[in-house]
């Protein structure tokens, strides 16, 4: 079979499979494990009973929904009080409830958002609240 | 009825991965096993396909000429409607790829009232068809976020663009309210229209069914239902990595998702589909209109014996006389010939 053109049909395919394999010569076959978030800051450790709002699998994919409806909750219908799963009563606020545990954004948050390639403007949550200081 | 069959053969797809999952607990195969099956078919697909068009020659030029060929140096030409070298065709073709030119010439004949045929504008098309390939893009460039780690730069500022909305959370992004758009009006395109659906066939409709069941999925994934993004980018990096893990719980709707991308990515090169490489092999786009500077030998030509007519006549020309046939040299005069054969 003679190929006509031969030096631009080649090439072509050749940018062709370049492009479509990206993502295997760009790991270059690095496996890096999905991150854990850490959940060793000492208001954790003090607490007897480590549970959050929701459930751990409920939180994890399901937080920024939660965070969402707090929103809407406190700025827009001006109710602060949220019951939680185990009946426990929490204060709708990002700052003083939900980082009061997670003081660790960088050990926390980013890990995981880095990982699936949030932008650091996508979980807009830091346009307005202000990051957790943390010593480390 | 040709739009059901595709619906249907895409709604066989969805309950086969559906069945797949839920009873017969295939996550290797369809999480694995499939993915890798239909990539080795797109690609091995794809470099036949081609290499198959590469090998029909294409002895002479036949570019479309849409606009005024080189010619006099006072007379304007039009380079790109008319290339006559590589660097014009290259920008043909650049615009072609990029903008979808010769579809923006799209114009819409209807005989209207009577006896005279309108052409009238029709850009929607084009519009549509240049939005659907463009968020199409978008959305592929998104999901390297999952597939490749460390994610890189431009990703996550593509995903920022695209959320500028900061409607909901996660974010709505443009790029798949356009898809969704571009994808319905294509569709109910050939569905309303009637001369377009009398040409329509089940091959035309099932790319758009298939990828509106993409979307659908894709969006039921992302708003609406949930999924664990931590277990979803393990199994891609597993894919490219050929570790393969296949974490637990990743959810139905996500397999049907890959699946459905899958028999997309699979069905690509023997379908219309190819029209992403083929428009690269069309002849009316890809020469230049050099057949007034350049002569063109057809190689494959058989090499045939040719007689001009001045040897034809050195041959037979006492005969010809003889016969009373015209003849262009006078043996009378005996000078030099002058083959004129204009009637004396």
């Amino acid at each position: 079979m003679k190929i006509y053109d031969g030096r631009y049909v080649i090439s072509g395919l050749i940018v062709f499979i370049a492009l479509a394999t990206f993502p295997v010569w760009f790991n270059r076959g690095k496996v890096s494990p999905s991150p854990e978030p850490k959940l060793d800051t000492p208001a954790i450790l003090e607490m007897v009973q480590k549970k959050c709002v929701l459930a751990k699998d409920e939180m994890r994919i399901g937080h920024m929904r939660l965070l969402d409806q707090w929103r809407t909750e406190v700025v827009r219908n001006g109710r602060r009080i949220y019951t939680g799963m185990d009946g426990k009563i929490h204060e709708m606020s990002f700052q003083n409830e939900c980082l009061k545990c997670h003081s660790n954004k960088t050990t926390f948050c980013d890990t995981c958002h880095r990982y699936v390639g949030l932008s650091s403007s996508t979980p807009y949550c830091w346009t307005c609240h202000i990051a957790p200081r943390e010593n480390d | 009825m040709n739009f059901i069959i595709s619906l249907m053969a895409v709604l066989a797809l969805v309950v086969a991965a559906f069945l797949g999952i839920e009873a017969a607990g295939l996550s290797r195969v369809f999480g694995v096993a499939i993915p890798y099956a239909a990539f080795i078919l797109l690609i091995s697909g794809v470099v036949y396909r081609v290499l198959n068009w590469a090998s029909s020659p294409v002895p002479f030029r036949i570019p479309t000429t849409a606009g005024q060929q080189k010619t006099l140096p006072w007379i304007k030409r039009d380079r790109f409607d008319n290339p006559c070298n590589k660097i014009e065709v290259l920008g043909r073709f650049i615009m072609e790829v990029l903008f979808f030119r010769s579809l923006f010439r799209n114009t819409r004949a209807e005989v209207d009232k009577g006896p005279t045929l309108y052409y009238q504008w029709e850009k929607w098309l084009w519009l549509g068809g240049l939005a659907l390939h463009y968020s199409l893009l978008v959305i592929i460039l998104r999901h390297l976020r999952f597939f490749a780690e460390p994610v890189p730069s431009f990703v996550p500022v593509l995903g920022g663009m695209d959320g500028f909305l900061q409607v909901g959370l996660p974010g709505i992004y443009v790029s798949d309210a356009v898809f969704m758009i571009a994808v319905t009006y294509l569709l109910l395109r050939r569905l309303i229209i009637p001369r377009i659906r009398y040409i329509s066939i089940p091959a035309d409709y099932l790319p758009l069914s298939l990828i509106l069941a993409i979307g659908v999925t894709g969006i039921l994934l992302r708003y609406f239902t949930r999924v664990d993004l931590l277990k979803v980018k393990q199994l891609a990096i597993g894919l490219i990595n050929f570790q393969c893990v296949v974490p637990e719980g990743i959810g139905t709707l996500f397999y049907i998702h890959l699946f459905l991308v899958c028999t997309l990515i699979a069905y690509f090169p023997f379908s219309k589909l190819i029209h992403a490489g083929g428009i690269f092999f069309s002849p009316t786009m890809n020469l230049p209109n050099d057949s007034r500077m350049r002569r063109h030998v057809n190689p494959w030509d058989y090499p045939v014996e040719v007689q001009t007519y001045v040897e034809y006549e050195e041959r037979f020309r006492e005969k010809m006389i003889e016969a009373g046939l015209p003849v262009a040299k006078d043996i009378a005069a005996g000078g030099p010939a002058i083959y004129s054969l204009t009637k004396k």
